[in-house]
């Protein structure tokens, strides 16, 4: 019996080792191991033995299930593996061919950059405000300090709606600042972009409507320096952190003193290039100190409280960021353009 | 504002070697004058040096060229063809040498001319970027007919014989002679002796293209050599004999000096763009003060001294009376008699040429210098042309005109503020004179008017004329009202210093209303408190002095010509610039007490965009203002309450001449763009505002989502489906879509309102074929039109969580067959309203019309799916479900099971 044992497993274990597919290993299964397999055919010899070989042929008879059970299991996980294998250079494909396009659609360049500009000021603590596009005089001008007889107030620069001049289409969105100041809710720290619009006839610099971002601090104690820290945070975050800086007296009606913010050319480093064209300086935004007759006008006591504002213009920065050369690409809206953003 | 580094040094001493243009515009810059270019007029010319004609030859294979040796400085000549004929040996001319360079970047070599060998060129006043009429009245070039440059327009039938001779009989009294000897008489003047055949005679003549050897038309009557004018020939039957040539010169210089020196071009110029209010920044004296204060440096001025010897006084002569003293404030005048009209020296030509200006005679020369040197415009009338001697300033009468000087006549309003004689304006005021009193050659006396006019109203007239004068640019900004007297006497001064005439005793100064003293508080720690700094109250003295301010204890007077100050921040702002706007510190003051952030409706805002463009749309801007006609072309009907549209009263065109009350023609004229760029598709979106009419005249401005697509299969459904999806991002409950046949601007057939809950949100669907024809669009565009306002208000709130089912649903699928004309929509409205406690969705997945169904009736099959929170449905539970589904389309739409 031992023997019959020792020859099912050499047998065995060779045919499993031979084996070429799960089907035939199923077969041979069946065949050691199924119920009226070889294994069974010797186990019923048992009735035969002594009492004292039973257990002992037990012992082997379980030990030889055990391994071919073992064999058939390592015989099926190699098999598995090289099926596996065949499946998948089967499923080989050409990874240069085109993936299935999904199209999202683009912001359009300029907002993108308002965007970011929003960002920043939020990160600052400022809000959003929005106001009327058509706009009273008074708020456009009168109360901006820009007195009647100001060049800008003439119909060749402005669009009115009425003739006696009083609404216009807002030329800046400063009046965005007398609109904050009059809610009276201090302090103030606010950014207005949006619309503006001027007489100009279209050309590759000039639209007749273009945006504008307006912004303004109003508290106790604020001065000219804040005014610097501020936008020159803002600067850096805008233009890379580094960007050199400069302050330049300018003139606004609405603010005392007055400056143009500079930025040193990235091209040439300050030394002067068709880029800055020669300065070494690119003009970036207007600012000053909130014209003391322009709180007051806006019932803010001067005494008590100061601010500073500033003014932009937005699609020069967005074709400044993106290079575009010109203004009629950012109204003419053909997809080409905008999907490159 | 152009101004000569050269000029600038007789006020403050800035030399150029020391301060070199980018270190003195950049100063200035920072201090508040804006240098924008700066030239080194110097480096416009190179190597072009003053020769002396040694020795001029004929050309020996050209007819028309002459050769000439010259004496350039050097040890040996220079020899130089050129094609000119008013050179004569011994003339100084300005010689552009081999390698050298002229204004307008010419560059000039050596070369061959018709076999001769050329080391340069000769130069014109053309080529030196100047004429002979403004820069060198003296050059003015005279040529005679020389009659072998002849070249008849009909060889067959030439006007002057082909072998004609000395002595023969052109016409009249005309001769052809023979140039027999030839000298200088004096400046541009030659002493010539011609053989006219029979005998010789001597004449002075000031033609410059005679040489020895030339044969020429001698007017015997007139004793004159004859032009082209004279002969009445056309400049092509002499094509060389042109009043053109070379510019000899008649200045203090010899052979191998600097010729860009000589003309002036030794000079640096600085532009500069400067504020508005700063006016009295747009002369020397205004940007000399400025520099001075910037660089540290003294300020020097003169003080104007006229002696006034003629005889008379001006107040027994001339009148002026102001009508109109708010447009006039003041108005001063001295008069000149005996005036001579000449060219102004050279050295006045040359810093009007640098300051940007074209010198014309020394009258009108002084008038603009001391424009340039005061920032003071002043006008020079021919006092023989005032009637009466009286002037009025006045504005215009009705129907009035006036030819101006530049030849012009101009309508004249009666809002135009002029100056008048008795009877007729005579000038513009602040704008420009009138050709009737112009400055002419034989004027023998003149008024000065140094006068100050209200700004607004020259720049009015100045506007509405057309015509924006280097004067009416200074007076628009207004100017310094106590300038007009230094002016005047310096122009005076000049016409002494010059001889240019005689000035008469006395000044008329009208001033209507006294000049006010404006006074400011020094208020240092204000000033101090605004600018965030720590200036010393000394520092800002010092600055205000040198800035012509004067100080009475903590009281700043302020100078007449600094109309913009009027406030401590104003003096802040002078502080500031010379402190140095780059020396306030860079520091937050004060802590930051607001949060910033997005409103929710400016949140709202972002989302619908990023939704569109997660579905693939690309964001659009668009003008707010379109064309009436845009109305028209959506077929908006005539009686529609968006025709009544805010009306721009000065539009830039029609296109944009009004506030657009709808947001769709602005997508439409994208979207036809789009097609006509030949873009095969597009899908586009704005939120875009549109501008509707208020009682108070301004407008609402609500904001619209605008949607726009053609092409690539989008379809009614595929825009249904982007609309629902954006509301689905809101978090708002589903969207219902109801036909609508009545909007004319869409497909009657497919197009629909959208409402969520019961707010109506906008409309959408398949613009109207005739509408997209209007457009150019041979394709069907799909719009949707969606009230911003709306989608906030039925946006949804935080999302509450809802446990996941644990019990597996159930599905049914239904087919029903009904009439064909009821909607979808309603038959699932009915199914999920009816389908019990367990039904929690309905979706279609099958609409059949064709063979297997009746006319006019269709079969629509829908799946349900069922599902209950606490157990595992049972078939009994779907089936009931199904059953009251079944029977409730049965009863409201007649529908039966398939």
């Amino acid at each position: 019996m031992k023997e019959l044992m020792q020859g099912l497993r050499e047998a065995s274990i060779k045919a499993i080792s031979e084996c070429g597919s799960i089907e035939e290993l199923e077969a041979l299964r069946v065949k050691y191991l199924g119920k009226k397999g070889e294994l069974t055919g010797i186990l019923r010899q048992m009735g035969k033995l002594s009492a004292e070989e039973r257990p002992i042929m037990g012992q082997l008879a379980n030990k030889l299930r055990e391994d071919i059970e073992n064999a058939l299991e390592e015989s099926k996980n190699s098999l598995g593996e090289k099926l596996m294998e065949a499946k998948l250079a089967d499923e080989t494909i050409d990874v240069t061919l085109p993936g299935v396009a999904h199209k999202s659609g683009h912001k359009h360049p300029m907002y993108n950059v308002l965007d970011q500009i929003k960002d920043i000021f939020i990160g600052m603590g400022f809000e959003i405000v929005d106001g009327p596009e058509v706009e009273l005089s008074d708020y456009n001008f009168t109360k901006l300090n820009i007195d009647g007889g100001h060049p800008s107030r003439e119909w060749t620069d402005t669009f009115y709606f009425t003739e006696d001049s009083k609404i216009c289409l807002r030329t800046q969105t400063s009046p965005m600042q007398v609109h904050a100041m009059e809610k009276g809710v201090l302090p103030i720290r606010m950014i207005a972009p949006g619309r503006v619009y001027r007489k100009d006839e279209v050309d590759a610099t000039h639209s007749p409507m273009f945006h504008q971002i307006e912004g303004m601090v109003i508290d106790k104690g604020v001065t000219m320096a804040d005014l610097k820290a501020t936008l020159n945070l803002v600067v850096e975050k805008i233009y890379g952190e580094g960007t050199v800086t400069r302050f330049r007296p300018h003139h606004f009606p609405f603010t005392e003193p007055s400056c143009e913010m500079d930025i040193q050319c990235h091209k040439c480093g300050g030394k002067g290039c068709p880029t800055c064209k020669g300065e070494g300086w690119i003009e970036v935004l207007g600012a000053g100190m909130v014209h003391p007759k322009v709180l007051a006008g806006c019932g803010i006591d001067p005494d008590e409280y100061s601010g500073w504002a500033f003014g932009m213009g937005l699609e020069r920065l967005a074709m400044g960021e993106y290079k575009i050369n010109d203004l009629r690409l950012i109204f003419e809206n053909d997809i080409r353009f905008l999907e490159q953003f | 504002m152009i101004l000569s580094r050269k000029w600038l040094n007789e006020f403050v001493e800035l030399p150029i070697d020391e301060y070199d243009d980018k270190r003195f515009a950049e100063a200035m810059t920072i201090s508040g004058s804006k240098g924008e270019v700066t030239e080194d007029l110097s480096k416009t010319i190179d190597n072009v040096k003053v020769g002396r004609i040694v020795k001029l030859e004929k050309h020996p294979n050209s007819d028309h060229m002459l050769v000439c040796q010259l004496d350039v400085g050097g040890e040996e000549p220079v020899q130089i063809c050129t094609g000119a004929w008013n050179v004569h040996e011994g003339d100084l001319v300005p010689v552009a040498l081999h390698k050298s360079l002229l204004p307008g970047g010419v560059k000039i070599e050596k070369g061959k001319l018709r076999g001769v060998a050329s080391y340069g060129m000769l130069c014109s006043l053309k080529e030196l970027g100047m004429t002979a009429v403004h820069d060198y009245p003296y050059a003015v070039i005279k040529a005679a007919a020389i009659l072998g440059d002849y070249h008849p327009i009909d060889p067959a039938k030439p006007s002057i014989s082909h072998d004609i001779h000395h002595g023969d009989v052109i016409f009249g009294s005309v001769v052809a002679a023979d140039v027999l000897h030839i000298e200088r008489f004096e400046t541009y003047k030659w002493k010539v002796e011609l053989d006219l055949g029979f005998r010789l005679v001597d004449i002075v003549t000031d033609c410059q293209n005679i040489h020895v050897g030339d044969m020429i038309a001698y007017d015997s009557k007139r004793g004159i050599i004859c032009t082209l004018a004279d002969l009445r020939a056309k400049q092509e039957e002499f094509p060389h004999c042109i009043e053109d040539g070379i510019f000899v010169l008649h200045e203090d210089c010899k052979p191998g000096d600097d010729v860009g020196k000589l003309i002036g071009l030794d000079d640096h110029v600085v532009e500069f763009e400067i504020t508005p209010n700063r006016p009295d920044c747009l002369c020397m004296i205004g940007l000399a003060r400025e520099a001075a204060v910037t660089f540290g440096k003294e300020l020097k001025l003169h003080e104007p001294v006229v002696k006034a010897r003629a005889r008379g006084d001006i107040n027994d002569h001339a009148k002026i009376i102001i009508e109109e003293p708010e447009l006039c404030p003041r108005y001063t005048a001295r008069l000149v008699k005996n005036v001579r009209i000449a060219p102004s020296p050279e050295w006045m030509r040359q810093r009007i040429r640098n300051a940007g200006m074209r010198p014309i005679n020394n009258i009108v020369d002084i008038t603009n210098y001391v424009m340039l040197e005061y920032g003071q415009p002043m006008h020079a009338f021919d006092f023989s042309c005032v009637d009466n001697g009286e002037i009025h300033v006045r504005c215009a009468r009705e129907g009035e005109t006036i030819r101006t000087l530049d030849g012009t006549e101009r309508k004249l309003s009666t809002s135009m503020l002029c100056i008048c004689d008795t009877d007729k304006p005579v000038a513009v005021a602040g704008v420009m004179g009138g050709e009737n009193s112009e400055i002419v050659g034989d004027t023998a006396m003149v008024l000065f008017e140094s006068a100050n006019f209200n700004g607004p109203s020259v720049r009015r007239t100045a506007t509405a004329l057309g015509m924006r004068t280097d004067a009416s640019a200074r007076f628009e900004k207004g100017l310094d009202l106590d300038n007009t007297v230094a002016a005047v006497e310096r122009a005076c001064e000049l016409i002494e210093l010059l001889g240019a005439g005689e000035v008469m005793e006395g000044i008329i100064d009208v001033l209507p209303k006294p000049i006010e003293k404006r006074t400011v508080k020094l208020e240092v720690e204000k000033i101090n408190a605004l600018l965030g700094t720590d200036i010393a109250e000394e520092t800002m003295r010092d600055i205000l002095t040198q800035l012509g301010f004067t100080l009475e204890g903590d009281t700043i007077c302020v100078p007449s010509w600094r109309g913009d100050v009027e406030h401590y921040s104003d003096i802040a702002e002078e502080v500031a610039r010379f402190y140095g706007y780059n020396e306030i510190p860079v520091e937050f003051t004060g802590a930051i007490s607001t949060c910033g952030g997005f409103t929710d409706v400016q949140q709202c805002e972002r989302e619908i965009g990023l939704a569109c463009r997660s579905m693939g749309m690309d964001e659009i801007i668009t003008y707010s203002f379109i064309s009436p006609t845009y109305y028209d072309k959506i077929r908006m009907p005539a009686d529609s309450p968006l025709r009544d549209s805010l009306r721009i009263l000065n539009p830039l065109g029609e296109d944009t001449s009004i506030m657009r009350t709808t947001i769709l023609p602005s997508m439409l004229e994208i979207i036809s763009r789009n097609y006509s760029f030949r873009n095969k598709a597009a899908a586009l979106y704005e939120i875009g505002r549109i501008y509707l009419k208020r009682e108070d005249g301004l407008a609402d401005e609500p904001k619209i989502v605008s949607i726009g697509a053609y092409g690539n299969g989008v379809d009614f459904f595929v825009l249904k489906g982007w609309v629902e999806e954006l509301i689905a991002q809101l978090g708002a409950k589903s969207a219902k879509f109801v036909a609508e046949r009545e909007n004319p601007s869409y497909h009657p057939g497919r197009c629909a309102k959208v409402y969520v809950g019961g707010t109506y949100i906008g409309v959408m669907g398949q613009i109207h074929p005739e509408v997209a024809k209007n457009y150019g669009v041979d394709a069907e565009i799909y719009c949707a039109e969606l009230s911003f306002e709306a989608l906030y208000s039925v946006k949804g709130g935080i999302p509450v969580y809802k446990p996941l089912p644990r019990f597996p649903a159930t599905t049914r699928d239904i087919a029903v067959v009904c009439d064909s004309s009821i909607p979808v929509g309603e038959l699932k409205d009915c199914i999920l309203e009816n389908g019990g406690a367990y039904l929690t969705d309905c979706s279609l997945f099958d609409v059949y019309t064709g063979d297997r169904v009746a006319e006019g009736k269709k079969s629509v099959a829908f799946s349900l799916t069922m599902r209950a929170e606490d157990q595992t449905l049972t078939d009994e539970h779907a089936e009931s479900t199904v059953k009251a589904v079944l029977e409730a389309l049965e009863k409201q739409f007649g529908a039966v099971i398939r």
